[in-house]
Formats: C-alpha cells, structure tokens, sequence
C-alpha cells in the first residue's frame, strides 16, 4: 500500500559543483529546486492522505446512512447527492452511549492519569540520563523488561490487588499506576535527554544551580517536543483504553468512553454499523483538538541548542 | 535503597562525596518507579513465574506444585510452534516495513510545505482511531467478496480469480495484519518529529555551505543525529510486535486455520477461556518474555554500530 506511494516520489534535480558568478541552467538554480523540491513532496504527501483519509471518509459516509443502507452495494460515497444524511445518528448515538456521564468519567480518568505519566516519567528519565550510581546499568535493564512482560500475564495479580485493598470498581486502578512512572515514557524521554550535551549541564552547574533547577531550566525547554509526544500520546491511550475499565469498572455511572462504544455491540445484536461510527468519530474530536494545538512544538527553530562557552 | 552508600571509597574524600551525592539524587529521582516497579510489574511478573510452576484454575485453589510439566506440555504443544511461528513471522515482517516508514513520513512532513501542520494532523489521525470499531471496520474493508479493496481491485482490472482472500486464506492473514498496523505509525512519527527538531541548526547550515544535497543532509546528519530515537522505536516495535492482540480477538479469533493465532491470543485463550489451564498460560507468557528478552539483547548488542550518542551514556 505505502509502497506504492513512495515509487511517485521524484527526485529533484542532482546538484551540480557551481562556479561562482556564471549564470545557471534554469533547472540548477536553488529556487528552482526548492521549489520542485517542495512541490514533488506536496504533492506526494497529499496522495498519501487520500490514502490514509479514506478509512476515516469511509466512517464519516456510514455514520450518516440508515442502518438499513450502510450495508448495501454497490457503496454509496456522497452524503446529500446519493442518499439523504442522517444527521440524528450523532444524536442518537450520543444519548445511547450517555455520553455526559461517559465523558466526564473519561476526561477525569484521561487527564489525571496524563498528568501522573508526565511528572513521573521526566523525573526517573532524569535520573537515568544525567546521575551515576552503582546498579543503574540493571536497574535501567529492568525498566525495559517490564515493557516486555506481556501485559496480560500481570494483570491477574494485580487485579486481586487491587480488590483487596477494595480499589475495584473505582478510577484508582486506572489512575494510580500512571503515577508510578511507565516504562515506555521514562525510556522515550531518557533517549532524548542524551541527546543534549552534557557541558549544558555542567555550565550551569558552575553557575550554582541545583539538579532540580538545572532540569527545570536547562534541560525541559530544550526537550519540549518529546514532552508534547508524552502528553498526548498518554492523553490518547488513557482515553482510548478499553482493556482496564473493562477489567476494573461495573457500576453504569463510572463507565468510560471506551466501554460505551462497545455497549453497541451488547444491545442491539446486529451491529448498529452506523450509529458504532458516528459514536466512534465524535471519540476522536478532542483527540484531534488536542494534537491541532500541540503540533506546534514539532515546529522546527522552537528549540534553541549550542552549547554555551 | 541501601545501595546510596556503597560508591567508591578509593577516591578522594572530597570525590566521594560527590558520588554519594549524585547517586542519591539519582535513587531519590528513580524511587517513583521503583515503587511502582515492586507493585505493578515486578511483583506480579514474579507471582506469574511462581504460578507458572504449578496448576491452577478458579475452581482449584491454592494452585498445587507441579514442577516443569507446564514447559513439558508446551514444548510438544504443536499449538505452540504454531503460534511462536506466527509471531516471529508477523514480527520480522512489521518492525522493518513499519520503522523504515515512520522514519519516511517524519522525514517529509518535517520539511517546510504549505499548510504543515493540518498535513501532520491528517497524518496524525489515523493512530488515534483505535480499539474495537477499527477493527470491525477493517474485517468490513478486507472481506474478500464484498470489502472495498477487491471491489477497487477488481475496478482496475484485476481479474475476480486473482483478487486476496485477505484475512480468510492463511497465506494471506499475516501480511494483511501487517497492511492494518502500517496505518497506525502516527506514534512512531511523532517521536521522530519531535528528535529531528533537536537535530542543530548548525550543523544544516554549514552542510548548505558545503553545498551538500538535501538528501545528503538527511543522509549524514538527520539521521546519525537521530539514531538513538530510531533504535528506541525499534526496540519499541519489536516488543509492540510480539505482544498483538486486539486485530485477532476482535476479526479473527487466531483463524484461518491459526494463520493468526498469536501468542499472546493463545495466552489469553488458555488464561480467560479454558477453564483448566491458568498455569500453563503464566508459562507461555514467560517463554514469551524470554523470547523478547533475547530478541532486545540482541538489539542493544548491535546499536555500536550504528547509534550515535551526543552525550556520553552515563
């Protein structure tokens, strides 16, 4: 599929060693590569979306049809043109799932959980990047088994944990581990601390600042880009995640977001296609707001790197 | 904790003092994750060790002693060279094909086109479309008579005889489930992005200078630059790989004749399904674990090569 794309790719035109003063080919000029440059990767990046888009245009087109015609053939692509859209499917969709308990649970759920992969994540990170100790070597090997224990295996030992301590049936086992620091995070940002050199340290170090201080001032801004990929890749997961609720919650009023779209399934027996995908695009809206928002860490020249004399 | 005392006496007081300091800073900063390391992962893991070692069930409990004769049964379980099979196949096949495009799109959309940062959303999306409706909507997309891929296949031509059975010819199972994780490279990108970004801009400028290629500077500085991040998304996706299961309980359930039968789909199975065999599911996930263990060492034995640290690893 994606090899497809890349073979569209051009190349732009091969530099050639250019003398100083002489005017050159048209095709040689560096505006006029840049501007093929660009051009070709606009334009294959927009063939990559249609491609990516098309799963999503694909929900969009069913969430509007009525249960009846979502299935039928040929398919039908063009809401208003080919078929009248249903816009009540949101609607319905939205007050089957009860989507004001559903979502305030998976906001408080998602955001404290966020909160606690971060602050903890960047503090352990620290730790292994920047101090020596004896065993860090085999302590930093077990923060990466972990990431390689199948999840599945700890689960059982950590549910009958969490009932005995009477924990089941509330947001502490969906929030309370976050805390504790993932491996995932921790290993994520601890690569992108060693990309900083360690003299950025060092300086501010003879300048009097503390470990704490050199890390809030030093090291954080320049690694702002990974912290905006934490975030919203914890924000995505905790409100994404089916498994756990699945496990920990019974009561009604506590369900997640997660757990209602799979309620579609329960009640209805067949599948109701249309409303599952209508349930499921409004899911992503604030996903998407949030990575629209923090994208622009990703730009370019926000970091400011050199090393000071 | 004890360990805070142990640093070098062989240096000077004044330098052993420091250590001692330093680590710890660095016991104080890790203790987070050492809590919740003995509560959520190594303690359990533990327990599952010890319960792999025995037979136990819901009904039977206290799980009773049986020595090695889960690891017994598995070794002739022809159910389990099955499924290791499978796995290796889907593992060696996904984690080159998935970090070599990650890498690719973090590339393209890291230059500066017009209207960047609604591409980088689109390119977003799809990795944060998940869970059960994604994978009811893929079985839909991927059904042989009626999908949308044959019925675009076919619209081009290509003969109804030809067309994939996609997810129900077991030749075809596992790289179809390859075609499906492709689309959710949005994570993996994301951290290239975000580490190209910390790539110097000097080090651009003077390339510009030296009249080096756009490719060349991918080439030679981009990419060295970005090293440790790559192998961090290897090492990821490896272990990501070996752990599928959501696509093969929701569409598959490990068939077409165990084309898909992963091993931590047989895990579960024989954990939450069977009502027998809890033990000999605790002693699959830690051949499981050892299996990735192995395949990671074998990672970081290899990244001298070719991974490059700015600072020194301390």
């Amino acid at each position: 599929m994606t090899v497809v794309v890349s073979s569209t790719e051009k190349r732009p035109a091969v530099p050639t060693a250019r003398s100083l003063g002489q005017e050159l080919p048209f095709f040689q000029r560096r505006n006029v590569r840049e501007g093929i440059w660009i051009g070709s990767l606009t334009a294959l990046v927009t063939l990559g979306s249609f491609l990516l888009l098309f799963p999503v245009y694909f929900m969009i087109v069913t969430s509007l049809k009525t249960q009846g015609a979502s299935f039928l053939l040929p398919m039908k692509w063009l809401p208003g043109i080919q078929y009248a859209p249903q816009w009540e499917n949101y609607g319905e969709s939205l007050r089957f799932m009860k989507w004001q308990t559903a979502y305030t649970n998976t906001m408080v759920v998602a955001i404290l959980s966020m909160t606690g992969d971060v602050v903890s994540a960047v503090l352990v990170a620290y730790g292994f990047a920047r101090f020596r100790a004896p065993g860090k070597n085999l302590l930093f090997g077990l923060v990466l088994s972990t990431l390689m224990v199948p999840q599945i295996v700890r689960l059982v030992p950590e549910y009958l944990g969490f009932s005995r301590l009477g924990m089941s049936n509330t947001f502490w086992p969906l929030i309370l581990p976050a805390w504790f620091g993932s491996a995932y995070n921790i290993f994520l940002l601890r690569q992108f601390f060693t990309t900083i050199p360690i003299e950025m340290d060092q300086s501010a170090q003879i300048d009097g600042a503390g470990p704490m201080r050199i890390l809030w001032d030093v090291l954080l801004p320049q690694i702002r880009p990974a912290l905006a990929v934490v975030l919203i890749g914890s924000f995505t997961y905790n409100w994404n995640d089916f498994f756990r609720p699945l496990i920990y919650i019974n009561s009604p009023s506590l369900r997640t977001a997660a757990l209602s779209l799979s309620a579609f399934q329960a009640v209805y027996g067949g599948t109701p296609f249309h409303l599952l995908m209508a349930a499921a695009l409004v899911n992503i809206i604030p996903l998407v707001v949030l990575f629209f928002t923090l994208q622009r860490y990703f730009i370019q020249g926000i970091v400011v790197t050199g090393v000071k004399g | 904790m004890a360990a805070v005392t142990v640093p070098g006496l062989r240096q000077s007081a004044g330098a052993g003092a420091l250590a001692r300091k330093e680590a710890l800073w660095f016991y104080v900063l890790i203790s987070p994750w050492m809590a919740g390391f003995i509560l959520f992962s190594g303690g359990p893991t533990l327990a599952s060790a010890y319960l792999s070692l025995t037979h136990n069930d819901p009904v039977n409990w206290p799980p009773t002693w049986v020595g090695l004769l889960n690891y017994d049964v598995m070794f002739r379980d022809r159910l389990f060279w099955k499924s290791l099979q499978v796995t290796t196949y889907y593992t060696v096949l996904s984690v080159p094909l998935s970090v070599g495009f990650a890498t690719l799109l973090a590339l393209i959309l890291n230059e500066k086109l017009p209207g960047m940062a609604a591409w980088r959303t689109i390119y977003y999306l799809p990795s944060i479309v998940t869970g059960v409706p994604v994978a009811l909507m893929w079985n839909w997309i991927f059904q042989p008579q009626f999908g949308l891929v044959n019925g675009l296949l076919y619209d081009l031509g290509v003969p109804s005889s030809m067309l994939p059975k996609w997810l129900s010819d077991p030749p075809w199972a596992v790289p179809t489930f390859v075609i499906m994780s492709l689309w959710q490279f949005g994570g993996p990108m994301l951290i290239y992005l975000a580490s190209i970004q910390g790539v110097p801009t000097q080090l651009y400028e003077s390339a510009q200078l030296d009249g080096a290629s756009k490719l060349r500077q991918i080439w030679h500085i981009t990419l060295p630059s970005i090293s440790p991040v790559i192998f961090f998304n290897g090492i990821l996706a490896i272990i990501s790989s070996f752990q599928v299961f959501t696509n093969a309980f929701v569409i598959t359930q490990g068939g077409p004749n165990y084309a898909t039968y992963f091993m931590v789909f047989m895990i579960y199975q024989n954990a939450f399904t069977y009502i027998s065999n809890m033990g000999y599911a605790d002693a699959l996930a830690w051949v499981l674990f050892i299996i990735m263990l192995v395949f990671t060492a074998t990672a970081f034995r290899l990244q001298r090569h070719w991974v490059f640290y700015e600072a020194v690893v301390r």
